[in-house]
């Protein structure tokens, strides 16, 4: 028996939840899972774990693009049928990992993926760029400044190297939200791409009524920017709202509240890039990652400044950095002026803060670098 | 449907990196209405804009979250994608799967979507991308009845939630992520799948400070596996790191492919502990826990040699989310160290979760994320709601400002005073 239009609500079932993690668990870690001793990275994407009687865990990743069709699901479902006893997982960075509990069995099971051509690359292990986490884009997403698993295509086409290699002074995580919502959470990245707008909504007077409640469209604007007012339409006076357009962040959060508020345009959208976050608690506190580019233009199919932008970052860095400095770390140890010295990068009034504790990013001390920046000071 | 010219696509199917656009394109040739994915994509390529419409509230009878509607601006050119709704399926919990339960979704997806999918979604579900309406109820109906398994959270609810993969597989792991993670997201299905919230709310769970699912970045409730006891240091494998001996790389081998030199313990673990709290001595590495923040540091780097502590649990920390709209946010330490025990059903975590529900409920305004509330409020009063003693692992630095709120009862006399007597004192 099937659903049922005509009795819905007879023989439902819900609030299941998940599937139980135990049952989906390779025999080899369910039969040590708490016992783990020891990990080493054999080479670039290939992990081994040992536990404490001894026992292995050889593990492939691959990246992927996230977006997977049903028959890309099928393809990794053939690969653990054929090497891992019919299981797999995936990381939280949107990679593959196929397990194999010996050595012999790492070699066959790399030839197997290999043979699919370049649809599963190997690697994302230690200190490289792992797959980007990203968000939807103009594939599906109804508030985006741009596209994302183009970009992030682009990005990884670009940075292949370093996917498949570990030759960074340590881990570099990139990540792209395609707005300021950041369902990507970019915000504590060593490289994030955010797409930013940069053009107040329109208002579409004749729908607001019949899509906003107005107080909501008005409370949802930070800065007071969206106030009510009285619009005619046809000939008739209609309740609406007006945006301040000076006041504008271009945050979109009254777009989200209320529809009828369009904010994104061609020429106004594109990426700012944010660099020197981290998430790991390892040597320095979790930080923020910092705006350094605040805009470069969507200019599809392959974004080329936002390619050469973040390239040109990892190269400063992994010229300049000491081993296990992170992007941020590495930042704050020459000290900001440097970063944008070393990476090129020209400094503009808009990488200064002046939204909410903007003052606790100004400089307070006599403690400050010469560098180009100064020179019309020296010279 | 009819194929479409993609001339600005195609770019996109060269380069080393796996492509979704030729994944896209041979999914076509048995699900058509990836055509028409790849038409409208291509539409916003060329104008450098979306064609989704703004929402649409869709779902299945009797939740609140779980699909997340979707129209085409363009139904006319691209009617394969005229709805095109998302539907989440909770993950499970440290992402494994069988291929059997993969096999089962796709053959699901097949029948009644698109063929498109996320492996995975920003907060950790499964996201199968893009549904006609009129399929939903007959998905979920298949989906619980032969799957047994379920949709994740949207909108203002328990978001799905996420662990890294913990003990399972990670020696680091202070606590087992997936178990209490799997455990919470059954205990609190009626959370996740019927709004009740102010806004959205995720737990995340990553077993050790390293933190891979980003608990302290991305979760108003982090809780992040720590220890109370002495970092487990293995005197001969010390010796070997220091040897460089090839069994014994130095950060697990993350550094394999760098010209780094030889292992240098001084310069690579001691000199960079944030509390130098660490020494050589009569050939033993030696550390002043006393002073350790745990931070993993020298625990990444020679993990043969040392292990987090035996006594272990966790640290939460509460109110983190994204910019919008005030700015990011960290997660505020609230409790230093939990039990995290399954025997109790993970009562000291469940409480504090509880404890914060009760009051966000109360006082949280519509679509404020609790971080946000407790900055509204004030550290002092969220700790006095949670009846926690503040202590000064709560703030980074006492504050420089003197403007203290006091309340009344703290100052002898109360505050009502009579003017009059104070004149006959006091000349105006």
């Amino acid at each position: 028996m099937g659903y049922d239009p005509k009795n819905p609500m007879v023989g439902r079932i819900t609030d299941l939840g998940p599937r139980y993690y135990g049952d989906f668990l390779p025999p080899v870690i369910k039969a040590n899972k708490g016992t783990w001793l020891y990990h080493e990275i054999v080479e670039p994407g290939v992990l081994m774990h040992v536990a404490e009687n001894g026992a292995k865990v050889f593990t492939i990743r691959c990246g992927s693009p996230r977006v997977a069709t049903v028959n890309y699901i099928r393809d990794i479902c053939d690969i653990a049928d054929k090497h891992c006893d019919g299981f797999l997982r995936f990381t939280t960075r949107n990679n593959i990992e196929f397990m194999v509990d010996s050595k012999d069995k790492v070699e066959p099971l790399k030839a197997t993926i290999k043979s699919y051509g370049s649809k599963f690359p190997i690697g994302g292990t230690g200190a490289c760029v792992t797959n980007i986490v990203h968000t939807q884009g103009w594939l599906h997403c109804h508030t985006p400044a741009t596209d994302a698993s183009g970009p992030v295509k682009a990005v990884m086409d670009d940075l292949f190297e370093y996917f498949g290699s570990m030759q960074l002074p340590a881990q570099v995580r990139i990540a792209l939200a395609c707005c300021l919502n950041m369902c990507g959470a970019v915000h504590a990245s060593d490289i994030a791409i955010l797409g930013i707008h940069r053009k107040p909504p329109m208002i579409d007077h004749a729908r607001v009524t019949g899509v906003c409640e107005i107080p909501l469209a008005i409370a949802s604007c930070p800065l007071g920017a969206v106030k009510p007012f009285k619009a005619i339409v046809n000939g008739e006076e209609v309740k609406s709202v007006k945006v301040n357009a000076e006041r504008c962040m271009f945050c979109g959060n009254c777009y989200t509240m209320c529809p009828a508020m369009p904010l994104a345009d061609p020429e106004g959208d594109g990426i700012a890039i944010l660099v020197g976050g981290k998430v790991s608690n390892s040597k320095s506190a979790p930080k923020f990652s910092k705006l350094v580019v605040p805009f470069l233009p969507n200019n599809t199919p392959r974004w080329p400044e936002v390619v050469a932008c973040v390239r040109q970052i990892l190269v400063a860095y992994a010229k300049d950095a000491k081993k296990y400095e992170r992007i941020g770390e590495w930042a704050e140890r020459i000290g900001w002026e440097k970063f944008f010295e070393k990476t090129n990068l020209p400094f503009t009034e808009k990488s200064i803060d002046d939204y909410r504790l903007a003052y606790d990013t100004w400089r307070t001390t006599t403690q400050f670098k010469y560098t180009s920046h100064t020179a019309a000071y020296t010279k | 449907m009819a194929k479409h010219e993609t001339p600005l696509l195609d770019e996109l199917e060269k380069g080393p990196w796996p492509s979704f656009v030729t994944d896209l394109k041979q999914q076509a040739a048995t699900k058509p209405e990836c055509w028409d994915i790849l038409g409208q994509l291509e539409l916003s390529y060329k104008e450098r804009i979306t064609h989704w419409k703004h929402g649409g509230i869709v779902g299945v009878f009797g939740y609140g979250g779980g699909i997340v509607g979707r129209y085409s601006d363009v139904p006319k050119l691209f009617p394969g994608v005229e709805h095109f709704h998302t539907v989440r399926i909770a993950q499970p919990s440290g992402l494994y799967y069988s291929t059997e339960n993969l096999r089962s979704l796709m053959n699901l997806w097949e029948k009644y979507g698109s063929g498109v999918t996320n492996f995975h979604g920003s907060t950790g579900d499964m996201i199968l991308l893009g549904t006609r309406t009129e399929n939903l109820e007959p998905l979920f109906w298949d989906l619980t009845h032969d799957l047994k398994q379920d949709l994740g959270g949207s909108g203002s609810n328990l978001r799905t939630p996420a662990c890294c993969l913990g003990n399972s597989r990670c020696e680091w792991s202070c606590y087992d992520t997936q178990e209490i993670c799997n455990s919470l997201t059954q205990r609190y299905q009626d959370e996740i799948h019927r709004p009740a919230f102010p806004y959205k709310f995720k737990f995340k769970f990553s077993g050790c400070p390293n933190d891979c699912v980003a608990a302290i970045a991305r979760s108003d409730f982090a809780v992040i596996g720590t220890w109370k006891d002495n970092i487990r240091i293995d005197q001969a494998a010390v010796q070997k790191y220091i040897a460089g001996d090839a069994e014994y790389p130095a950060n697990a081998g993350a550094h394999k492919g760098g010209n780094w030199g030889k292992f240098d313990i001084q310069k690579e673990v001691i000199a960079l502990c944030p509390t130098d709290c660490m020494w050589m001595e009569g050939g033993e590495l030696k550390i002043d826990d006393t002073e350790c923040t745990r931070c993993m540091h020298c625990i990444n780097v020679m993990p043969r040699a040392l292990r987090p502590g035996a006594e272990k649990g966790a640290t939460i920390c509460i109110g983190a989310k994204a910019p919008i709209l005030d700015g990011a946010q960290f997660a505020t330490m609230i409790i230093p160290f939990v039990e995290v025990d399954k025997e109790n059903d993970f009562e000291a975590v469940v409480d504090v979760i509880e404890k914060v529900w009760d009051w966000w409920m109360e006082v949280g305004k519509n679509r404020e994320r609790v971080g946000e509330t407790m900055q509204r409020v004030g550290l002092p009063t969220f700790l006095s709601v949670m009846e926690i003693e503040p202590i000064p692992q709560h703030v980074k630095e006492p504050r420089s400002n003197p403007y203290v709120f006091w309340r009344e009862e703290e100052v002898p006399g109360g505050w009502e005073r009579d003017v009059v007597e104070f004149r006959k004192r006091h000349a105006a």
